[in-house]
């Protein structure tokens, strides 16, 4: 056969040009950048240093998005989540070593840590979903859940890199659940519930740019130093004063994953209060980059369906011929 | 058509019905392991990602003959076909009844819900769209067996169309296959975590094609007592001998390039699958390498299943094994394997069934002169 040369490699090239364009996604001109801050971004600031571990916000949450509590206790007497899960969207858990004498203290101290939706900046959830399900509101950022659309294969609970989305599986018709940062009630003008209940003002609502100024000024204060400290909303005349903590130099959540809306300050490192250290470039970008490269158009897999129909009419007619 | 493979096959398939219709009404933690740090289980890994990557025979062949015009692996077209059809076709079931809400399902497919961001959403169109592909590029089968000639004709006219999809959509779902867990980032060992991920998956995925029809065509010439057809198979090996050393450069190269050598071996009981793997890969380049090994039943099978175990080890290390929640933990539940050998159990069935009624396998008669011309 003079021909098998030139059809191999006929068809080589066809059947490769989709290899070649999936390998072209490491070249950085296509690559897909972090999304950036929606202009009425809101979010929460949590102070870990201020957190008293009331759980006041838990149960709060509860009232605001109708959960059941979680019992984990021989009698079941106190409502003891132990993580988030399909009916606890927020959660106090508590950082605890050696002595654990003092607060906030990384060695023989503890510390209080909420866990909430992080209303990530750039997604994961919202970029793996299938069925947009999964929403990132363009004006505040509040990431929503809309189970109607919901098909349940539970690829945000896989992507989330803070574990957030949960779903339920001991149910015929189960749904994901996650905190939509009380985005019912701000439609009501009101605050989120975890906030607003906040004896300490550790959870502090805002708008995300006011909630980072915040969050500068109390770590460039010297630790001990007496200040005051608002309630509820980022600047709100409801304070009280009290002396500024030791502070990690970093707000969780200003880069990690090119930022989030949830934010959080610490005395002891944040990988040891279950926030994982993670790159600034977001993993739905470095996802969407190879996606969008590859199907760009759908060009490349029209030009590649062009080549493979060619080969494949030559090939088969000549077959056809063979067989009869 | 009694004997102790169908029998307990069907027992098996039995199983998975009774299992599914108890996930049904239970919910799917009633029968699955799966959990909140783990939300995807064997069904996925195994069912959808394997099974389909098993099915990638039909492809295979397709590739080669069809798009390489090596007119000589005819023989082989159909049976892996009629395997791909199955296996692509429960891995569609599959996803059906690991949808927590799978009463929605068709919002996947669906304008206004569809996402084009979503790698899954192109996985799904892509799977759905292959699967119908499968099914008409199996039509000649049904047109031989109760079709007239004219619409044997008519179907051959437009073939071509559909065998082209049957090339292409495998190319980008089992690339997005892979490219599904770039998005998990640093939860996924970076033993396994590259932006290579779609191409490793994709030459894996060809090269299980090839293996599984190895596999399949010497099972069936010893159990149906048909002239072996090792010397066509012979010729399939170096194939995987080619695509199997691309991978190992690739998946090395990218390691040491990205500077994670180290973790080759400091990452514990991570460092051992890793490089099981890259020795079952490795196996059946070793063993074809030699061309006298590469018309040897012998070695084609432990190659071909040594190919076919690195693969399945690759995929449930990538999805599974590698994937890491703190304070979460994973493994399958008995109902759960249940399910799995049930899926397998209809498939041995199903292709036990077809190759018995419909014109699956090459008739004897042509199969020996056709052998006999491959020598070029």
């Amino acid at each position: 056969m003079p021909l098998t040369r030139r059809n191999f490699l006929k068809g080589a090239a066809a059947g490769s040009a989709v290899v070649a364009c999936a390998a072209t996604t490491a070249s950085e001109a296509e690559a897909r950048e972090n999304k950036t801050l929606p202009p009425k971004a809101v979010g929460l600031l949590y102070d870990s240093t201020l957190c008293i571990g009331c759980k006041a916000c838990v149960k709060a949450c509860r009232d605001a998005n109708d959960t059941s509590p979680e019992f984990n206790t021989a009698d079941p007497l106190w409502d003891t989540p132990l993580d988030l899960s399909g009916s606890t969207l927020n959660v106090i858990k508590m950082y605890a070593e050696g002595t654990s004498d003092h607060k906030d203290q990384e060695k023989d101290g503890f510390a209080f840590i909420k866990k909430s939706c992080m209303h990530c900046v750039d997604p994961s959830c919202v970029s793996v979903c299938p069925v947009t399900a999964m929403r990132k509101d363009p004006d505040t950022g509040i990431v929503s859940h809309h189970p109607d659309a919901c098909i349940g294969c539970r690829y945000c609970v896989a992507s989330c890199p803070f574990g957030v989305p949960k779903f339920e599986y001991n149910t015929p018709t189960p749904q994901i659940h996650k905190c939509q940062m009380c985005r019912h009630r701000q439609a009501e003008g009101k605050i989120p519930a975890c906030a607003e209940v906040c004896p300490t003002g550790a959870t502090l609502f805002g708008s995300v740019l006011g909630l980072r100024e915040e969050a500068a000024r109390r770590r460039s204060l010297p630790a001990g130093e007496t200040t005051t400290f608002s309630r509820k909303t980022v600047g709100s005349s409801d304070t009280h004063e009290k002396n500024t903590a030791h502070y990690l130099p970093h707000t969780y959540g200003e880069t990690e994953m090119g930022g989030t809306q949830m934010m959080l300050l610490a005395g002891v490192p944040f990988d040891k209060l279950g926030y994982p250290t993670l790159p600034e470039g977001s993993f739905a970008s470095a996802s969407e980059t190879i996606q969008h490269t590859v199907y760009k158009g759908m060009a490349a897999p029209v030009a590649v369906l062009g080549g493979l129909m060619y080969l494949a009419h030559k090939h088969t007619k000549h077959d056809g011929q063979d067989e009869d | 058509m009694v004997t102790k493979t169908t029998v307990i096959a069907t027992v098996l398939a039995l199983a998975m019905a009774a299992l599914l219709g108890y996930r049904f009404v239970f919910g799917l933690g009633a029968v699955a392991n799966i959990n909140n740090g783990y939300p995807w289980g064997i069904w996925v890994a195994y069912d959808v990602v394997i099974g389909t990557a098993f099915a990638c025979g039909g492809y295979a062949m397709a590739l080669l003959v069809y798009i390489l015009n090596k007119g000589k692996y005819h023989p082989l077209v159909r049976p892996a076909l009629l395997a791909s059809m199955f296996g692509y076709s429960l891995g569609g079931f599959s996803v059906l009844f690991d949808l927590g809400r799978w009463w929605n399902f068709w919002h996947i497919l669906t304008p206004g819900y569809a996402n084009p961001n979503s790698v899954m959403f192109e996985v799904a169109l892509c799977v759905t769209c292959y699967c119908l592909v499968l099914w008409i590029e199996f039509t000649p089968a049904f047109a031989e067996k109760w079709g007239s000639a004219a619409t044997k004709r008519k179907l051959n006219k437009v073939l071509f169309v559909f065998i082209a999809l049957g090339v292409l959509l495998p190319t980008m779902h089992q690339s997005s296959l892979g490219t599904m867990l770039v998005v998990f980032g640093t939860t996924v060992h970076p033993l396994w975590q590259t932006t290579l991920l779609p191409l490793l998956f994709l030459i894996s995925a060809v090269s299980m094609g090839f293996s599984i029809v190895i596999f399949e065509a010497t099972l069936v010439t010893n159990v149906y007592n048909r002239p072996s057809e090792a010397r066509i198979l012979g010729y399939v090996t170096r194939y995987i001998v080619w695509l199997m050393s691309a991978y190992l450069v690739l998946r090395w190269g990218d390691i040491i390039v990205e500077g994670k050598l180290d973790k080759v071996f400091s990452s514990g009981g991570l460092s051992f699958v890793f490089l099981l793997e890259t020795a079952l890969f490795a196996l059946p380049i070793a063993l074809l390498a030699p061309k006298a090994n590469r018309i040897k039943p012998q070695m084609q099978f432990i190659a071909a299943v040594s190919m076919l175990l690195g693969g399945s080890l690759y995929r449930i290390d990538a999805f599974l094994v590698a994937y890491h929640r703190a304070g979460w933990h994973y493994f399958p539940s008995v109902g759960e394997l249940t399910v799995t050998l049930g899926i397998i159990g209809v498939e041995v069935l199903g292709y036990i069934v077809f190759v018995k009624k419909l014109p699956v396998l090459h008739p004897v008669e042509r199969a020996l002169p056709a052998a006999a011309t491959t020598a070029e």
